[in-house]
């Protein structure tokens, strides 16, 4: 459905920040995009949704199709017409709006009726009945899950078939996260939406995804299913905290070997 | 409505109320019906700074510019209405003239602002110096440069108010009155349109976050067009009101300078600061010059607008409504 080609990116005509990143998101699927900080989630999905350019970000080699057309080229807008939206990290929630006029600007692209509009949102408020008892407070004031369950349900008005999910446990509470991810299964197995989902909690990311790839420093360095990453040595030490045999010495070569290459 | 802006409303009142009611009160000499004049005067051309005022906040708020071009905006509008009404009817001649502005509208976001995109904002502004200075030779290229009399049939002669209340009644000028209510009616107007449509919502949406604006499929590129062709909207109103009360000439651009206090005051990105900026500093202006004048030397009218925002720059860069950390000023 997805297929990142091999994508390098520049900010500032001069700083490299992807080295080649290839991916693919299948039909109705939930990929993950893990890594630490820096390692370039954020911006291979706004590579792909072409929010890049108001970073002064460019893509300079590589190509992005979706469902076999190039879209690299498009401007956002017409992306979200093709059905491909992004949830900006950190939520981006309309603060002066209401939460109602949040998930109205979603379907900004789409000239469908009003009765239709107004059924999908009484859908988006079926999927997060917490957003609307809270319809009339103004976004800014409300808690940091009932923005980021904003931000998904305005997306969602434009009638997605796939959404960049950018680190959607921000900040958020262990408990929300779950309620947050739950949604995100549902909203994949009952309206079929694809997710691609940048995320820096692993543990919990894996839990949900079906297949995730690993980025370290612009380059994917590892790619499985999800369960099979979850079993994998290295990612349970690095990212998952999880080590074998109790605290190791950086003196130990096969270690520092280990993870050299994780960094290089 | 939340704490922070009924704080602020109250503050806003109560410099309204120093002004007004405490200049006369100092100087007792005053007879109560005068000081009514003067503060009816005053609130009145406080409503026409406070228009085009508006017209920067729009623009600000939409797309992070500070339009130096609004004051060339007006003129630009005002002459075009002139000149077209020379052939057409009033009616026509302002269909005519809005198209003009939505052009011009169109035009500055094609050759201008697109091309400029992600640029640090004071290359924007310095773009729009220039827009300013095309425009205004623009016009008198078209347009020509003599001063012209706009007569859209508003009445001159003042009106006696309130005659039994007070010997000799309160003068107010009708002209005033009416472009305080078209200048009303127009913020009512500008108000449903931002509340109620879902343009508007869409326009408010890019004003709040561009980014998620555009995440969500806002045409970014479209929504400046819409906001500059309601800037110029709001210009061709003030400049009718303006035009029919100067004449159309070149020093009408230069109410774009009061304007700047006005926005300083109330905040560059709040609508209702933009209002009740205009409405103070149109009120101080008139009062200190009729209550402080004698003592001062007269004259405070062309400086008191600056003063007072000087001071708020020291004291509260953000104005009375604007939102904090504006560092793009």
């Amino acid at each position: 459905m997805l297929d990142v080609n091999g994508i390098e990116v520049i900010y500032n005509h001069v700083i490299l920040v992807l080295k080649g990143v290839s991916l693919t998101v299948p039909e109705g699927g939930i990929v993950a995009l893990l890594g630490a900080n820096g390692a370039g989630k954020t911006t291979t999905l706004k590579a792909v949704s072409n929010l890049l350019k108001a970073e002064r970000g460019q893509v300079t080699k590589g190509q992005v199709r979706f469902r076999g057309e190039r879209v690299d080229l498009l401007n956002p807008s017409d992306l979200v017409k093709r059905g491909v939206i992004q949830v900006m990290e950190g939520r981006h929630c309309f603060a002066h709006l209401t939460v109602e006029e949040n998930l109205l600007t979603g379907a900004y692209t789409r000239s469908a009726p009003r009765s239709e509009i107004k059924l999908d949102l009484e859908k988006v408020y079926g999927f997060f009945p917490r957003l609307k008892q809270r319809r009339s407070s103004l976004a800014g004031y409300t808690s940091g899950g009932e923005q980021q369950m904003t931000a998904i349900g305005r997306a969602l008005m434009g009638r997605p078939t796939m959404i960049l999910l950018d680190e959607p446990s921000m900040g958020l509470a262990p408990q929300i996260v779950e309620e947050i991810f739950e949604i995100v299964r549902n909203l994949n197995t009952a309206e079929r939406v694809s997710f691609l989902l940048a995320e820096q909690n692993t543990m919990v990311a894996l839990r949900f995804a079906d297949f995730g790839y690993i980025l370290e420093n612009g380059r994917v360095v590892m790619e499985g299913s999800a369960d099979q990453l979850a079993e994998n040595e290295d990612v349970k030490e690095f990212y998952l905290g999880i080590s074998s045999g109790g605290r190791r010495s950086f003196r130990e070569t096969k270690h520092y070997r280990r993870r050299k290459r994780w960094l290089a | 409505m939340n704490a922070a802006t009924s704080r602020n409303l109250t503050i806003a009142f109560f410099v309204l109320l120093t002004f007004g009611a405490l200049a006369p009160m100092a100087f007792g000499s005053a007879r109560f019906p005068q000081w009514l004049e003067v503060v009816i005067g005053g609130l009145m051309s406080g409503v026409l700074y406070a228009l085009v005022a508006i017209g920067l906040v729009l623009i600000f708020k939409a797309s992070g510019v500070f339009n130096f071009a609004q004051g060339a905006m007006v003129l630009f509008a005002a002459l075009t209405l002139v000149r077209v009404m020379e052939k057409l009817p009033f009616a026509l001649a302002l269909v005519v003239t809005l198209a003009a502005m939505v052009a011009l509208a169109w035009l500055v976001e094609r050759l201008v602002l697109r091309p400029l995109v992600n640029q640090e904002p004071i290359v924007l502004f310095m773009a729009t110096l220039g827009v300013a200075y095309f425009i205004d030779g623009f016009g008198q290229l078209v347009w020509g440069s003599d001063i012209y009399t706009l007569d859209i049939g508003m009445p001159k002669e003042p009106k006696i108010l309130l005659e039994g209340t007070f010997e000799g009644g309160i003068l107010v000028s009708t002209e005033d009155v009416i472009a305080a209510v078209m200048a009303g009616l127009l913020v009512a107007v500008l108000a449903l349109f931002f509340q109620k449509t879902g343009t508007g919502r869409a326009l408010r949406a890019v004003a709040d976050d561009h980014q998620a604006a555009q995440s969500i499929g806002i045409p970014l590129n479209r929504i400046w067009v819409i906001v500059w062709s309601v800037a110029g909207l709001v210009a061709l109103v003030s400049g009718v009101i303006w035009g029919s009360k100067l004449g159309v000439q070149f020093s009408l651009q230069l109410i774009a300078l009061k304007a700047l206090p006005v926005v300083i005051l109330g905040g560059f990105t709040s609508m209702p600061g933009a209002i009740i900026g205009g409405l103070i500093i149109g009120l101080g202006e008139k009062v200190s010059e009729v209550y402080l004048g004698p003592y001062l030397g007269g004259g405070i009218e062309n400086w008191f607008a600056y003063v007072l925002a000087l001071i708020f720059l020291l004291f509260r860069p953000e104005g009375l409504f604007g939102e904090r950390h504006i560092d793009r000023v």
